[in-house]
């Protein structure tokens, strides 16, 4: 056996001298360099993530856009339903962070973090942050996707960026429901099943018909529903749609469900010390 | 604050639901010092860890670590402790060596050091073929003995190990207490968990035996041994006939209680287990001319102890075959 020749308690040293929140940043950065090579090794999800998007948009595009391209002015459907794809593929990315989650909340990696000197929510900032950067990747192949299909957005360089603005504020703002869920949840299936509402809610906005095609009642609810303004952002930004107010509706919606979510998420998340192993 | 003890626990209680737990243990670990904590299966060892580790509040009594409160200074608690539990805390799809820089930068090592000390624990655990491999890969005992380094890359000032050395071979057994006993001749202060009496008797200093949810007993190991009973030349002879002989020639009466239950060609004779005194005890049987079939000198366990204590034999978990 090699000797241990390392001087002893350097930590200590180091640490006697902390503030809580010295080590803030370095920790966050540590915990999201996990959750990102986490994401990164689980590549089943990464190309389910990017091949479920796709294969809708060939259904969509191809199967039903015949029949809704009649209801559209102007644009084609491909254009018209891009965006909308866009934001299920953060659905997936999403409900793949909620089951991450809820692995490390149940498995024992957690109790050694929390007997760290570490603060309990610099792990669910890693599992966000982890969410975008994936969610950037998997939007580019599948923006890339529509393009070789035909997608022609006509946006400026301002245009593009704020589009890609809109879509990380609203990849962070569902991940950190996705996370609040993984937090909550005891189990896999609870947490499956808990994220097929994230996966359902863009069905029910403008994502891939006008509303005004819906029953009244599900055209209330499209219309006054988070995905709808972001959907018209993205759509207006790209394709020159109207844009109207949607860009300032998506923007607090987006940043109220992300703060409402990350303080649950964070207050539900500290509290679990008194579950036992 | 320094001169505090490692971990001073007073009167911990703790219930799940209604069921109590423990029931006002009171602990003490010295600085440099090792405890071993023993208990039968659902005594509270675990439990007893967790509070001190502050993963657990305890339903009463109190609990410092370090000087530092559990429940109000846990911060600081966590700054000075390092655990491995009794379930593996690793990351499967990362490989060894991501798993033990994540943990070495998260205790606030130095950047410096991080990599120096990471492969130092690589290689003590015999890990360092195994190092670029996802932890999903290992086997039961590699995934234990990353686990174990996991817990040591901070060197802490109080380290907690909740039965390390279940699951592994012998061999990574040696190799556990030898880092173990490494890092405490540093400085650290360990409580540690375990069925295995031989590691108790092999690295504690103390012995803390928990049953019932409170410590029945608490001593060194040679004290311990010495509450149920003394050192023995044990021979064992052919006959009743020649166990009466040597018996009578010893002033000892052959029967149950010596040797085997209801044994009655076994003859136990106390000895203080020094040279003299067995030469002594050895040449008086000589001197009878009866031949034993085999003689030995026992000395009392931490198993009789621990029989003797709790009434349940020790679990001798089976080794498992999955240790690389
Ligand atoms: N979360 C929990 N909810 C209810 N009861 C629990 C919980 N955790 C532990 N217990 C009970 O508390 C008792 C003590 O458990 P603990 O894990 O501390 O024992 P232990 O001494 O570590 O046992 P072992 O040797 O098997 O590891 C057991 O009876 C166990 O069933
Ligand atoms: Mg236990």
């Amino acid at each position: 056996m090699t000797t241990l020749a390392t001087a002893p308690r350097a930590r200590t040293a180091a640490a006697s001298s902390a503030r809580p929140g010295a080590h803030l940043a370095a920790d966050v950065w540590t915990m999201v360099r996990r959750c990102v090579l986490l994401v990164s090794r689980d590549v089943d999800s990464l190309v389910m993530g990017v091949a479920l998007p796709v294969m809708l948009m060939v259904v969509f595009v191809y199967v039903f856009g015949g029949a809704i391209q009649a209801g559209l002015d102007g644009t084609t459907y491909l254009n018209y339903v891009t965006p909308g794809i866009v934001l299920l593929c953060a659905g997936f990315g999403a409900a793949n962070t909620a089951l991450a989650v809820q692995q490390d909340v149940a498995g024992g990696i957690v109790d050694r973090f929390r007997s760290m000197p570490v603060t309990a929510w610099t792990l669910l900032v890693g599992h966000v942050v982890a969410s975008v950067v994936k969610n950037l990747v998997t939007t580019g192949v599948v923006v890339g996707v529509a393009y070789l299909m035909g997608f022609r957005p006509d946006a400026t360089l301002a245009e593009w960026l704020g589009a890609v603005g809109i879509i990380v504020l609203w990849v962070v703002a569902i991940t950190w429901a996705a996370t609040f869920v993984g937090v909550v949840v005891r189990s896999v299936d609870a947490a499956s099943a808990a994220t097929f509402v994230m996966l359902f809610v863009p069905y029910v906005s403008s994502a891939f018909v006008p509303p005004q095609t819906m029953p009244a009642l599900l055209r209330g609810f499209a219309e006054h529903q988070p995905v709808t303004p972001v959907i018209e952002t993205i759509r207006g930004l790209l394709t020159g749609t109207e844009l109207g107010t949607s860009p300032v509706l998506a923007v607090v919606w987006c940043v109220g469900i992300a703060t409402v979510f990350a303080v649950l998420a964070g207050v539900v998340f500290g509290r679990r010390r008194h579950r036992a192993g | 604050m320094n001169d505090s003890p490692a971990v001073e626990a007073e009167g911990l209680t703790h219930r799940y639901g209604s069921v109590g737990v423990l029931d006002g243990v009171d602990l003490t670990l010295h600085r440099g010092e090792v405890l071993a904590l023993l208990g039968p299966n659902g005594a509270g060892k675990t439990t007893t860890v967790r509070i001190l580790s502050t993963l657990l509040e305890p339903t009463g009594g109190r609990a410092r670590v370090a000087g530092f409160d559990v429940v109000r200074e846990a911060r600081r608690v966590r700054e000075v402790i390092s655990v491995t539990g009794q379930s593996a805390a690793v990351d499967d799809k990362l490989t060894g060596r991501e798993n033990l820089v994540t943990m070495a930068r998260l205790a606030h090592l130095p950047r410096a050091e991080v990599r120096a000390r990471v492969d130092e624990l690589l290689d003590a655990f015999d890990l360092a073929s195994a190092a670029g491999r996802r932890v999903g890969t290992y086997s039961g005992g590699m995934r234990r003995r990353l686990d174990l380094a996991a817990g040591l890359v901070a060197r802490p000032r109080v380290l907690f190990l909740d039965e390390p050395s279940t699951g592994l071979d012998p061999r990574a057994r040696q190799d556990l207490w030898d880092v173990v006993r490494d890092v405490v001749a540093q400085g650290t202060s360990l409580l540690l968990t375990t069925q295995y009496l031989e590691e108790a008797d092999q690295l504690a200093d103390r012995v803390a035996v928990l049953d019932g949810g409170r410590v029945v007993a608490d001593g060194t190991p040679a004290a311990l041994k010495a509450r149920v009973g003394e050192a023995a030349v044990e021979l064992d002879l052919a006959t009743a006939d020649d166990a009466a002989r040597v018996g009578s020639a010893l002033g000892l009466v052959p029967g149950p209680g010596v040797g085997e239950p209801g044994a009655t060609t076994a003859l136990r004779v106390p000895t203080d287990g020094t040279l003299a005194h067995v030469r002594d005890v050895l040449d008086r049987v000589d001197a009878t001319g009866v031949v034993p079939r085999g003689w030995s000198v026992v000395s009392p366990t931490l198993d009789d102890v621990y029989l003797a204590l709790t009434g349940h034999p020790t679990e001798h978990p089976t080794e498992q075959e999955d240790a690389a």
